[in-house]
């Protein structure tokens, strides 16, 4: 299929902010291509924090691009438009309306008279699944038929294309599965004029149920890095070899790094992971089932953790040099394993050498500490430095993790109250 | 409430008007009629300096009750208008908002009756001949107690609503026009109420001080509570001072349950939350309301109008708003920022000098200085009043507030007691004085927090009630007694809310100190040193240059006082207090 025939296409699509104090750069997308052609649903997939809602927001003209450019039918996006729908992953829907009104604010925003708008919202509420819900207000609700609510609304106005930020992992899994599929009938059966879904997600298995394609976003900053078509016949069998291979092939390409994962310098953008869920990693790698070497699809499976949340575990486990990857498998480094095998204190000493060794920003806190008279330094100088670099947000998210870390480790003190980090313990 | 009466199910089919309507209708008449025929009274002849009479006779009181009354509506409506209108361009850009928000924080602290002293003479030039002149000016009063408030509060809610409504609401391509009505409005709606509500107790107090006001020695009295009470204690007749009280308490009564609690039941539903509340509130004029097929058909018109003749209009409304084009906020050229500071700051030094000048043409530097003295012996009295409020009504909010059933009943006292006008009960308290001759510099302070300590009950009372049983538990668990209990649990679980409450009570002691600070029981006049009362005392030798300093001065405390005490506490307690 020629690009011509594209419903939605990005052209060079580039997304950065600048940074609060500095007028440098903060890159969230950087130089995506990308087309949506009729008749398919294609997925991104990503990990949180790399630009994929972004994305959407400017797919759909909500937020502009800073460079680069949306075409929808061959036209620029500049603003929202009709033949685009989004469906939002906390639902978006406005408590003090009913359903049958929530469903109904597309079409009264297009002016449609009350007679037409009913029946057209009726519609749609029977298609969904939502009758005898009319009624009620969104409080009333389940999760899952709140975001029927939401598909409603989006369907009603009949959209070309149809977007889903993240539109099941808010509910729980039975739910999002009944929800998925019932939406998947649809489609198949064309009982939606919809003609194409391009929706977002960190779950594996969600986009693997109903993709055509995938497209794997990196992040740090949001590129495109891989695509995949999914010839698999619907209804799709999520332990079939073949989607088994798949969720492997995903694994090894989102866990794959050029190199040797290494902190880049101070303002290295550290993964949210608390220490207990190293160690409760570490441990899983380590039981009998896969001795020292685990395969991240079943080591996924084995903590109950979607990609999303096991990810920064295992890019934490790296950076510290505890563990590596390998073509979709985890493996207990000899560190990881004397870490796994000492007590609480010699783990805290490991634990503090390999954050001095491995993470610049630890050992540069330690230093300021170190050469102040008073062995103090406020927080706002290294989140100062932070922010060259990352948006406030982020700064802070990242100073967050080191104070975790360095806590644990013993290597600094760190007071609440006056945001002062210090070389002794308080009360000593 | 439960509802007495059956269910109406069975009338569903028919579109006639039922029972309810019955009852509904002479309500909604009597209503209108009442309406029209104070609205008559309040534009008739009237010449500045003329002696309107005030009769003391008990059975004129439904009268002036009614034009008080009246007086707030008209005040009220001003107020929701002019929220609408400030918040929407104070979020509408950044530089806007640089201005704005801190002009209303400004405007906060300058006493409502400083306004009324100055602006009460331009009224009357503006409506020669007509007693629409006084009134608007003490209308104009009672907005000032209320908009800043109000306005704040819509402000707030429009920065908070969640960025993904807007989006929905992008997306769908909703006009301006619709994302006010559909959106934005219905997200402020809860705390819009709950600030109405509590702007028209406060403003009960304005209603009634700036009906009888004495500019240039010249006195107005507009016919209403105020004026009747002022009239009473020119004669010191104190049986008239009772019937004023016994109006006033019907008054906010029937505005409680005719306006009030139906808005706060029927606001529920816009509360911004997925879980279904615990117990909503009721209102029996609401459930009236919702089951009267009248008003549904009158709501219903415009709407049914509207659908038929739209398909004579034009296919596309061309009013229709223009949707918000696509904006990257982050880019904004520091130049225009720079020129922008520039140009504020100019502004700021030219109505500084202005001041200065107009003030220097009647008062000298010496004078200047003692009115800051005053100010700091008014600050004194609000800093020891609330203290003492405090002192009282934190152990017993608390009290109240671990007693669910208990909180239940009183909460709703405190906020009727919250509206009602002290200075009604200012003659009751300053008759005693007279007689017993004591001295006013101690005894006339605490007419200042009289009518706003219940603010700090009110609020301790809320605080102590949500705080979380787990929390009670684990404290009862760890055998946690007596101060321990009240230093470590207690009250750091009521802190935030009490500040809230603290703020809102000293604010109005401010407020409060021009009228309680001078004194009147027939002839004798009592006067305690302060602020208040030089501004006051001006306000009658229609001294503008002085009031004008008055006016900045305490302002210039209430804001410093403000700055310097409640938000750094309020700050501490976010950070260090806030349950999560």
């Amino acid at each position: 299929m020629s690009d011509a025939e594209a419903l939605i296409e990005l052209r060079r699509v580039s997304k950065h902010f600048v940074s609060t104090d500095h007028h440098e750069d903060i890159v969230v997308l950087d130089d995506i291509n990308f087309s949506l052609r009729p008749g398919e649903i294609v997925a991104m997939l990503g990990r949180s924090g790399c630009g994929k809602s972004t994305l959407l927001r400017i797919i759909c003209g909500l937020t502009p691009a800073s460079t680069g450019q949306v075409l929808y039918r061959g036209q620029p996006v500049t603003r929202p438009v009709a033949g685009v729908s989004m469906v939002f992953q906390t639902f978006g829907l406005f408590p003090w309306l009913t359903v049958l009104e929530n469903v109904e604010l597309g079409l009264e925003a297009q002016g449609i008279l009350m007679a037409e708008r009913r029946k057209r919202a009726l519609a749609v509420i029977d298609l969904i699944g939502l009758d005898g819900f009319e009624s009620a207000y969104p409080k009333e609700l389940s999760g899952g038929m709140r975001q029927r609510v939401g598909f409603a609304r989006a369907l009603v106005v009949n959209p070309d294309v149809l977007l889903m930020d993240e539109a099941f992992s808010a509910l729980d899994v039975p739910t999002s599965e009944t929800l998925r599929g019932d939406l998947l009938d649809l489609w198949l059966e064309r009982q939606i004029p919809t003609r194409a879904i391009l929706m977002v997600s960190h779950s594996i298995e969600e986009v693997l149920m109903i993709a055509d394609r995938i497209v794997i976003l990196d992040n740090n900053p949001g590129r495109v890095k891989a695509e995949l078509p999914i010839t698999l016949k619907h209804p799709r069998d999520h332990t079939a070899p073949g989607f088994r291979r798949l969720v492997e092939r995903i694994y090894e390409i989102m866990t794959a790094t050029a190199g040797e994962p290494q902190a880049s310098g101070i303002s290295h953008r550290l993964p949210s992971a608390h220490v207990a869920q190293l160690l409760g990693v570490l441990d899983e790698i380590n039981h009998p089932t896969h001795q020292g070497r685990a395969d991240l699809p079943a080591l996924a499976d084995a903590l109950e953790l979607a990609v999303n949340d096991l990810l920064p575990l295992i890019e934490a486990l790296q950076l510290l040099d505890f563990a590596q990857v390998a073509g979709g498998d985890i493996r207990l480094s000899l560190h990881g394993q004397a870490f796994l095998d000492a007590d609480i204190q010699r783990r805290k000493m490991i634990f503090g050498e390999h954050l001095l060794r491995r993470v610049p920003l630890a050992g540069h806190i330690c230093r300021v500490i170190d050469e102040r008279p008073n062995q103090r330094a406020p927080e706002n100088r290294f989140l100062g430095e932070l922010e060259d670099q990352l948006s406030e947000d982020e700064a802070e998210r990242v100073l967050q993790v080191i104070i975790d870390w360095g806590r644990y480790a013993e290597l600094f003190a760190y007071d609440y109250d006056t945001g002062v980090f210090s070389a002794e313990n308080p009360g000593e | 409430m439960r509802n007495p009466f059956p269910s109406p199910a069975i009338l569903a089919g028919l579109r006639l008007p039922n029972r309810w309507d019955i009852l509904l209708l002479p309500l909604v008449f009597g209503g209108l009629f009442l309406l029209a025929w104070g609205g008559h009274r309040m534009a008739v002849p009237y010449a500045f300096g003329e002696q309107l009479p005030i009769s003391l006779d008990p059975s004129v009181l439904p009268e002036y009750a009614l034009r008080t009354t009246l007086r707030m509506g008209i005040a009220l409506l001003c107020s929701l208008l002019f929220t609408f209108i400030y918040a929407k361009l104070a979020v509408s850009s950044r530089r806007a908002e640089q201005i704005l928000i801190p002009l209303l924080d400004i405007l906060q602290s300058v006493p409502v009756l400083g306004f009324l002293s100055i602006t009460v003479l331009w009224f009357v030039h503006l409506f020669p001949g007509s007693l629409l002149g006084p009134e608007c000016a003490a209308i104009f009063a009672i907005f000032t107690s209320q908009a800043w408030n109000m306005a704040f509060s819509f402000y707030y809610s429009l920065r908070m609503l969640p960025k993904e409504l807007y989006q929905v609401a992008n997306l769908f391509q909703l006009s301006a026009w619709q994302r006010f009505w559909k959106l934005e409005l219905p997200y402020a709606m809860p705390g819009l109420v709950w600030n109405t509500m509590m702007s028209v107790s406060g403003g009960w107090f304005f209603v009634v001080a700036s009906e009888a006001i004495t500019i240039s020695d010249q006195t107005v009295l507009l016919p209403g509570i105020g004026s009747y009470i002022a009239v009473a204690i020119d004669h010191r007749d104190l049986t008239a001072v009772g019937y004023a009280i016994l109006a006033m308490l019907a008054v906010i009564l029937i505005t409680d349950q005719l306006l009030f609690r139906p808005l706060v039941a029927w606001a529920d539903k816009f509360k911004f939350e997925f879980a279904e509340s615990q117990e909503p509130p009721q209102s029996w004029f609401l459930e009236l309301l919702r089951r009267a097929r009248l008003p549904r058909m009158v709501l219903a018109l415009p709407v049914w109008l509207w659908e038929r003749l739209r398909p004579f209009a034009p296919r596309r409304p061309t009013f229709r708003l223009p949707l918000p084009k696509l904006r990257d906020w982050r880019r904004v050229d520091p130049w225009l920022d720079y020129l922008w500071m520039v140009l504020l700051s100019g502004a700021a030094v030219a109505s500084i000098v202005s001041l200065t000048r107009f003030v220097l043409t009647e008062a000298d530097d010496a004078e200047v200085a003692h009115v800051f003295l005053l100010g700091l012996y008014t600050l004194v009295r609000v800093v020891i009043l609330t203290a003492l409020a405090s002192l009282i009504w934190i152990p017993i909010g608390i009290w109240i507030g671990l007693r669910p059933r208990l909180a239940q009943r009183v909460q709703p006292l405190a906020l009727f007691l919250s509206a009602f006008p002290a200075n009604l009960l200012f003659p009751v308290v300053v008759s005693f004085i007279a007689l017993h001759q004591l001295n006013p510099e101690i005894w006339l302070s605490p007419l200042m927090i009289l009518g706003t300590q219940w603010y700090i009950l009110f609020n301790v009372i809320a605080g102590a009630a949500a705080l979380p049983s787990d929390l009670k538990e684990a404290a009862a668990n760890l055998g946690l007694q007596g101060w321990l209990r009240w230093r470590r649990v207690l009250l750091p679980a009521v802190f935030p809310s009490y500040l809230t409450g603290g703020l809102t009570a000293s604010g109005g002691a401010w407020n409060a100190s021009v009228v309680a600070e001078v004194a009147n029981w027939g002839s004798t006049t009592l006067v305690a040193s302060g602020i208040g009362a030089y501004i006051a005392q001006q306000t009658i030798q229609g001294d503008h240059p002085r009031v004008a300093l008055g006016i900045a001065v305490m302002s210039l405390y209430v804001v410093l006082f403000n700055r310097l005490f409640w938000k750094r506490l309020y700050a501490f307690a976010q950070r260090r207090l806030a349950l999560d």
